[in-house]
């Protein structure tokens, strides 16, 4: 029991410097690209005094270095910084945004996980029809991109039908039944390459278990096939595809920055999109640092839970 | 000729043959087969790699390959069990008959507790709950020579030794207190001093439950340590059956002698072990059981 806190608390000492380093190639990134935040803030019928001194009121001024500090110092007393657009606590903001990005990948993952694993397991399991099928499935959502389905989905259902609205957004607290409708199309958007990939995943994961002696000697035992399938194959197929999952995490970040943008969601990928045009240094910062966080802590779970999956992986972080 | 009382299990002119996709048709992997266990011995199959031997014993519990087809018949109690449905074979596998295999490691998920694989053949074949099913386990696991039974049931397969893994799986496979084991090399991917452990096991399962044992192996040794009777396979036939004591003293069967010939402590130390003719063709298998016909006769 010792040794697994151990294993978190050592995962977690490494998270350490790859958020430094992150945050270094943010910070160094964000200012190398051409543009001006000061001037694209002011217009450019602003004096080059007026440039001057707000730049100075923001501190873009000073040196790299020590504006660097300003950053990485702020965040260690809990102080995120302003957006120097709006002037709002980037707190704020990541409070108001975060929740948004986490419940669109969250039921993403989730519908893409319902999809794609009970149909990989009839895809490994099940006769050739089922096999052409699910392949069809699997060729159609890794190869559609993201805004292509999204707007399709956008004219058939809101264009078309005109049954479901195409873009905006309602708190979850303020109004559920309107949340969900609001969520469906972008959730689906992002869900249905997801479920691909976890298909594929599952897929070859319980064949390979499938084709594995013991599953020979289930049979010799008379043991039911579906019960091979359920209790024995999907349960050994399990760490590989929690780790896929957690790997893909990551891909829906990234690709719930551009849902965001095509369903006018306000996230923190819609946030990161638009201080970026408006070269708003510290809401880029700020709001790529917490989707890389968030990234890492999620790896950080499923190592946990694959670890706990698999008793030898188990027994090795114990000794 | 054998009763139904007295025979668990009859091949019948089995023959086995594999579709394959190349544009010649295979040799059959089993051919013309006839052979009957006596309820209670421990018959011994041998032969080399490829004989035909496990494919053989698969034909019982229907674990062969789509691919494959069986003609002839296979009895188990006098039930023909080549034309059964799944459902019916999944009745009978684990239950009336079973089989084990030859890797333990190999044979045991790893995932699950060691206890909950053996449990877990009981409970598909008996209705009795949980913690019935777990006490039968634990005293399953003791009558194998399992240390410490209880306190073993959770572990990981794993965490057991090779012997000790091989044990649960004998559990496993014995549950249900089968008239049939069919044993395909049970002790070969083990070392020499556990090989013999599995092996006094298993015979001493067979005393104590009157379970009749199918030994698949190709180890000469193992058959003249625990079988009554023994059957040569080459090239999926079946070339000679008789006792073992039959079998090391007085072979017939040119192919049998040319086996024992090539067994280690046979030979002189410091001599060249002789070489078993490689791939007999078919036609001088039949060449040669017809000079061994003639010779019998003589």
């Amino acid at each position: 029991m010792t040794s697994r806190l151990g294993f978190v608390l050592r995962r977690l000492a490494l998270t350490v410097p790859v958020l430094f380093v992150m945050s270094i190639i943010v910070f160094l990134i964000i200012r190398l690209v051409p543009g001006d935040p000061v001037r694209t803030m002011l217009g450019f019928r602003a004096t080059d005094e007026n440039v001057e001194q707000v730049r100075h009121q923001l501190g873009l001024d000073q040196s790299w270095l020590l504006q660097y500090g300003d950053f990485i110092g702020g965040i260690f007393r809990g102080d995120l910084g302003t957006d120097i657009v709006s002037h709002a606590s980037l707190s704020d903001l990541l409070a108001q945004r975060l929740p948004v990005t986490f419940e669109l990948a969250g039921l993403a993952m989730l519908l893409a996980v319902l999809i794609g694993v009970p149909l990989g397991v009839r895809a490994a399991t099940g006769g050739k029809w089922v096999k052409r099928l699910t392949e069809g499935f699997v060729v159609f959502g890794i190869s559609i991109p993201d805004f292509w389905l999204g707007i399709l989905l956008v004219l058939v259902f809101a264009g078309t039908l005109v049954i479901l609205p195409p873009s905006g957004y309602v708190p979850f607290a303020d109004d559920p039944a309107g949340n969900i409708r609001y969520m469906i199309l972008p959730v689906l958007t992002l869900a249905i390459g997801e479920a691909a990939y976890i298909l594929r995943t599952t897929r070859a994961a319980v064949t390979s278990v499938l084709d594995r002696p013991f599953v020979t000697f289930l049979r010799a035992k008379g043991i039911r096939t579906r019960r091979i399938v359920a209790g024995h194959a999907l349960r050994n197929a399990a760490p590989a595809i929690v780790t896929v999952i957690g790997i893909q995490v990551g891909v829906l970040l990234g690709g719930a920055i551009i849902v965001e943008q095509l369903f006018a969601l306000p996230g923190v990928g819609r946030l990161v999109v638009t201080a970026i045009t408006q070269r708003n240094y510290p809401t880029v910062q700020i709001g790529v640092l917490a989707i890389a966080t968030t990234f890492i802590m999620v790896s950080l779970v499923t190592d946990l839970i694959v670890g706990w999956l698999d008793p030898r992986v188990a027994d090795g972080a114990a000794t | 000729m054998t009763t139904a009382s007295d025979s668990v299990l009859d091949f019948t002119d089995v023959s086995v043959a594999f579709r394959s996709d190349g544009p010649t048709a295979s040799a059959p992997a089993v051919d013309g087969v006839s052979l009957s266990l006596r309820r209670g011995e421990i018959f011994g199959i041998v032969g080399e790699s490829g004989s035909g031997k496990s494919t053989l014993a698969n034909t019982v519990l229907g674990l062969l390959p789509s691919s494959a087809t069986v003609r002839g018949h296979v009895r188990v109690n006098d039930r023909d069990v080549l034309g059964l449905s799944e459902s019916d074979l999944r009745a009978l596998r684990g239950d009336e008959v079973a089989m084990i295999f030859q890797d333990a490691s190999a044979s045991l998920d790893p995932t699950w507790p060691v206890g909950d694989q053996i449990a877990e053949t009981i409970r598909a074949h008996r209705a009795i709950g949980r913690r019935a099913a777990r006490e039968q386990a634990i005293a399953l696991m003791t009558e194998v020579g399992i240390p410490d039974a209880a306190s073993r049931y959770g572990d990981a397969p794993h965490r057991l030794s090779g012997g000790m893994r091989q044990r649960i799986v004998i559990a496993a496979a014995l549950a249900n207190n089968p008239q049939l084991l069919i044993a395909d090399e049970p002790a070969t991917a083990l070392d020499v001093t556990i090989q013999a452990q599995i092996l006094q096991l298993i015979d001493r399962l067979r005393r104590d439950h009157g379970t009749t044992v199918l030994l698949i192996t190709h180890d000469l040794g193992v058959v003249a340590q625990v079988c009554d009777r023994v059957g040569v396979m080459y090239a999926g036939r079946l070339l000679e059956v008789g006792t073992a004591h039959e079998l090391f003293a007085r072979p017939t069967h040119p192919y049998t002698r040319a086996l024992l010939a090539a067994s280690p402590n046979r030979v002189a130390r410091g001599t060249r072990l002789p070489v078993v003719p490689a791939q007999w063709s078919v036609e001088s298998l039949h060449e040669s059981e017809a000079v061994a016909e003639a010779e019998a006769a003589q």
